[in-house]
């Protein structure tokens, strides 16, 4: 082996982000010191990032197989199948240290680097989505991470044509030294027609293609598996630079090459860039490769083995064809004009070796590399925090005796405001499949060719995750399986992006396996098979850890696209109905965060089976076309909901006029948070049908008051507790967050 | 009829204009690929979709015009053929000066995402025929660099020429800066060359046609030049 560079020493592998102990262990299994590429190797794919060392043992409690899962976690996405011959290809990546640092670039990239996990396995990507979490509104750097991150995800996602059709944005404290930029995407491929990330067949070429190689992004991986402190803001040369244009060649260049039986395997090059997919592939095919770096296609003069092979530069692709088909493929990513080049063969021997104009730089087990980071079981701790947080007195939050101010303060609270200055951003219309457009429960989708649509949804309740992380990480899959429901959907699958501090603390730990179990278990009961996700670690700055936040976007399948429904009340006259249980429960709500500045108490009561028995009920009622509006209650409780429900619909709002019977306290009746609750619509005439469909199930089911009017009217117990103009309450919601964010 | 939609790298509603061409108006479609050399003379129509044809670096449209298509898309449009070009497509045919003015960043300095009013200012024209006098029509536009820019002498031209075929108004027709999305001068949303066989517009009639959705405002411009070539009658 050609000598390189000096003998490794203890500041450079702490400078490599990794312990003395994994040095050892490297030696150890190697026999012998690696190389300084090596152990620059060895440092990204041992990396938290890509090895999932600290998860990985806790991972295996979700429930990852169905009947209709084709692929579950350990390839770049999870397929689930719809019928018809088609499965959809799914995923949520986090992109959120290098969105702190530089958000336009950092946004961008996040969508650059799903998108590419998607069409990677041969699916056009139809749709994306993004759950964005912020510090306070009244942070100084929260508006400029706000418009940052939302410029460079519409800029990026509008110009690779895949519409941006829903998401989530939440603003907190919590975030203010460490923001989450979650990425979704969903793509359509026939379901005999998926390609998976593996190199096989002995000789095979190895063919790079996208756009070069440069400088930029040199250990993203390992950035994103250490805390912030005072220099992060010097880690910006770390964070890469996207180019959509780029993107939108390679999409349309892999699938007409897919089209073709010339592809092996193929994967993208995301995180830990060549290095990476060359040992992932390598992998999955319990094969070796042999690369040549001369051979890669670069962007500047003077690349070292090791700039090569941990660059992230973007919009990259590596894959493997089958011998002979190495001249039409490279003519066709020439057709689109995409930088390509034959960089090497699949070998017999489980090794990968990569050499620099002949010489060989690299020569390195790809088991040892791919799999062979501990698992550690990380020690767990109870916080002490919860000792102060998990109970409220409400002695001393004197209730409401009218409720206009509170409802007002919540509609324009960043939170609950309408996100339109958001996704008006974002082309969530281009491809002609965009059903239900951003503003209601979920997103959806219809399937060309099909009667089917997708509904489509990304939520999580994070204060509810730090108050209790089992529960809340529970009700985040119940709240987004409701929003599936509520759209007219069935949830056929999941994917997570568990957002979380430092798991070297015991604390962390302790949030994390809580949420997992907590996740992991509402995912067996609703039956919904978790296909792919994302773990982010280290999301703190200067030892203050996010809440706990761990994401869910479920997928939903609408049989018929005729079911799908909308929360926005439809014709004056047509009556209200709530189906479920309100409790005094106000723990953990937005009520008592915005009005009270209090994050206190335990999450409301979730009961799992009562909330199967809800969305089942929701279902049927949509099927027969007894609802004609279902919206589900969330932060801001009943009353947020009824006001959403009269002020969402894209033309004219409408009044209502509600009666409500309580025995509980006035702010939790008609702010609390109660779980499994869907407000619906229906026509005069199909009363008696509804209430007989509730009433044979067994589920709380009352009739509340008439669509109509022009102010939103709610009686408690015969006396008037909200009055307002829903002209007024419109004009109040949708123009909150733009004032804010302009 | 044969409707032709062009490929530029980066364009990205090229699916979805053959979709509506081919599927919703059963025409005979095909693609034209951006380095190709051929013969448009067969052509009826030709669609410029939107998109961001070579990244739209350096200006929306700016390097399309270049392109070795846009040649014979010029020379198309000069024997008369038909062409129509949406979003992106409105802004390579201004770049190629097949349409006057220009197309510049949008006065909010954001891209926007909407659907809009816009009023039929011209319905003599071979794509507008269908649709009755200043009717208003629903459609959504998706553009960053879509404010439209003509000088004065210029735009006392389109007026003259009834050149202007669409503007942005409000939901009864009122032009007024309220109702201008984008800032652009005259609310002019879309317009027509002089000889009137060139069509250029920043809505996208081809996001409301399709029958799954109810609204179908972007038919009228598709049956209106279904009708004309049909009837012979030349722009």
């Amino acid at each position: 082996m050609k000598p390189v560079t000096p003998t490794i020493t203890p500041d450079m592998v702490r400078q490599h982000g990794m312990t003395l102990e994994e040095f050892r262990r490297i030696q150890d299994l190697l026999g012998r010191a690696p190389n300084v590429t090596e152990l620059g190797i060895f440092s990204v794919m041992w990396s938290e990032h890509c090895s999932y060392k600290s998860s990985r043992y806790y991972l295996k409690k979700l429930p990852t197989e169905g009947p209709r899962v084709l692929q579950g976690p350990g390839e770049n996405a999870g397929v689930v199948d719809i019928g018809d011959g088609m499965a959809v290809v799914f995923k949520i990546e986090s992109h959120n240290h290098p969105s702190f640092i530089e958000p336009r670039q950092g946004a961008a990239t996040g969508v650059g680097g799903i998108l590419r996990d998607i069409f990677t396995m041969g699916a056009r990507p139809i749709a994306l989505m993004n759950s964005l979490r912020f510090g306070a509104a009244d942070h100084p750097r929260t508006r400029f991470l706000v418009n940052g991150v939302v410029d460079g995800i519409s800029n990026y996602g509008n110009c690779t044509g895949v519409p941006t059709v829903g998401g989530e944005i939440y603003f907190d404290p919590c975030y203010n030294g460490n923001i989450l930029v979650n990425v979704f995407c969903l793509g359509l491929v026939p379901s005999d027609k998926i390609f998976l990330g593996n190199a096989s067949g002995v000789g095979n070429p190895v063919i790079y293609f996208g756009s070069k190689t440069g400088r930029d992004g040199i250990h993203g991986a390992s950035m994103a598996s250490s805390e912030f402190d005072e220099s992060s803001e010097e880690k910006r040369p770390t964070v890469q630079v996207g180019d959509p244009f780029a993107e939108k060649l390679l999409i349309e260049a892999c699938l007409e090459l897919m089209n073709e039986d010339w592809v092996v395997g193929i994967q993208d090059m995301g995180a830990a860039g060549l290095t990476c997919s060359t040992f992932e592939m390598a992998g999955r095919g319990g094969t070796g490769i042999d690369l040549e770096l001369s051979r890669v296609p670069k962007r500047e003069e003077g690349m070292t083995p090791y700039d090569i092979l941990l660059s992230e530069s973007q919009e990259r692709m590596l894959v493997v064809v089958h011998k002979g088909m190495e001249e039409e493929a490279l003519a066709l990513f020439h057709k689109w004009d995409l930088d390509a080049a034959i960089v090497g063969e699949v070998t017999d021997k489980p090794v990968v070796r990569i050499f620099e104009n002949g010489n060989e730089v690299v020569n390195l087990p790809v088991e040892l590399v791919v799999d062979g980071a501990l698992d550690l079981k990380r020690p767990t701790k109870k916080p002490g925090y919860l000792q102060k947080v998990d109970h409220v007195n409400l002695a001393d939050v004197p209730d409401l005796a009218r409720g206009d101010e509170t409802l007002k303060k919540l509609l324009a609270s960043p939170n609950i405001a309408n996100k339109h200055w958001v996704y008006e951003q974002y082309d969530h219309m281009v491809r002609l499949n965009t059903l239900g457009l951003p503003g209601s429960d979920a997103a959806v989708l219809r399937v060309k060719g099909t009667k089917k649509a997708l509904a489509l949804s990304v939520d999580c309740n994070s204060r509810y995750c730090y108050l209790d992380p089992f529960h809340g990480a529970q009700i985040a899959v119940a709240e987004c399986v409701r929003n599936i429901v509520c759209s007219g959907g069935g949830p056929i699958g999941l994917t997570n992006c568990l957002n979380f501090g430092n798991p070297e603390k015991p604390e962390i730990m302790w949030q994390f396996e809580q949420a997992v179990s907590g996740m992991g278990e509402a995912c067996k009961f609703f039956n919904i098979p978790v296909v792919s996700g994302n773990v982010s670690l280290y999301n703190e700055t200067i030892g203050e850890a996010i809440y706990p936040t761990p994401t869910v976007a479920v997928v939903g399948l609408l049989e018929d696209r005729t079911y799908h429904t909308t929360q926005w009340f439809k014709e004056e006259g047509d009556l209200v109905g709530l189906i479920g249980l309100t409790m005094e429960e106000l723990g953990g709500s937005e009520y008592l965060s915005v009005m009270c500045e209090r994050v206190e108490g335990k999450p409301p009561y979730l009961d799992l089976p009562l909330a199967r028995t809800i969305n089942n009920l929701c279902l049927s009622l949509i099927k027969d076309g007894l609802a004609v509006s279902a919206h589900d209650c969330s932060e801001g409780g009943l009353g947020v909901a009824l006001a959403e429900s009269c002020i969402s619909h894209p033309h004219a709002p409408t009044g209502a006029v509600l009666d409500v019977e309580s025995t509980i306290r006035n702010d939790a009746c008609l702010f609390g948070e109660s779980q499994s609750r869907i407000l619906v619509s229906f026509s005069a005439e199909s009363r008696t049908a509804v209430e007989e469909k509730a009433k044979a199930v067994g589920v709380p089911f009352k009739v509340i008051g008439k669509v109509g009017g022009d102010s939103l009217v709610v009686n408690v117990n015969g006396e008037e507790f909200i009055n307002e103009e829903v002209s007024h309450l419109k004009k109040l919601w949708m123009g909150a967050l733009e004032s804010y964010v302009r | 009829m044969n409707c032709g939609v062009v490929v530029f790298p980066g364009s990205n509603c090229d699916h979805d204009c053959f979709h509506i061409l081919k599927h919703v108006f059963k025409l005979h479609t095909e693609w034209i690929w951006h380095k190709g050399d051929m013969d448009l003379s067969r052509f009826d129509l030709i669609v410029l979709p939107g998109g961001f044809s070579y990244g739209d670096y350096l200006r929306a449209g700016a390097i399309a015009q270049f392109s070795t298509v846009m040649k014979d898309v010029i020379r198309f449009a000069e024997s008369g053929g038909r062409v129509l070009g949406i979003c992106n497509g409105f802004q390579v045919l201004v770049e190629a000066k097949l349409l006057p003015g220009a197309l510049i960043q949008n006065n909010t300095q954001k891209f926007i995402c909407k659907t809009v009013p816009v009023r039929v200012e011209n319905t003599s024209t071979a794509f507008t025929g269908e649709c009755a006098g200043e009717s208003v029509l629903n459609i959504p536009i998706a553009h960053h660099q879509g404010s439209y820019f003509i000088d004065p002498d210029g735009l006392r031209q389109l007026e003259e020429n009834r050149q202007v075929v669409f503007r942005y108004c409000g939901p009864s027709g009122e032009v007024t800066d309220e109702f201008n999305p984008n800032g652009s001068v005259g609310n002019i949303a879309g317009i027509i060359n002089e000889a009137g066989n060139v069509m250029g517009l920043m809505p996208h009639p081809e996001r409301c046609a399709d029958p799954a959705w109810p609204n179908l405002d972007g038919q009228l411009i598709f049956k209106s030049i279904i009708k004309s070539l049909q009837s012979g009658v030349s722009a």
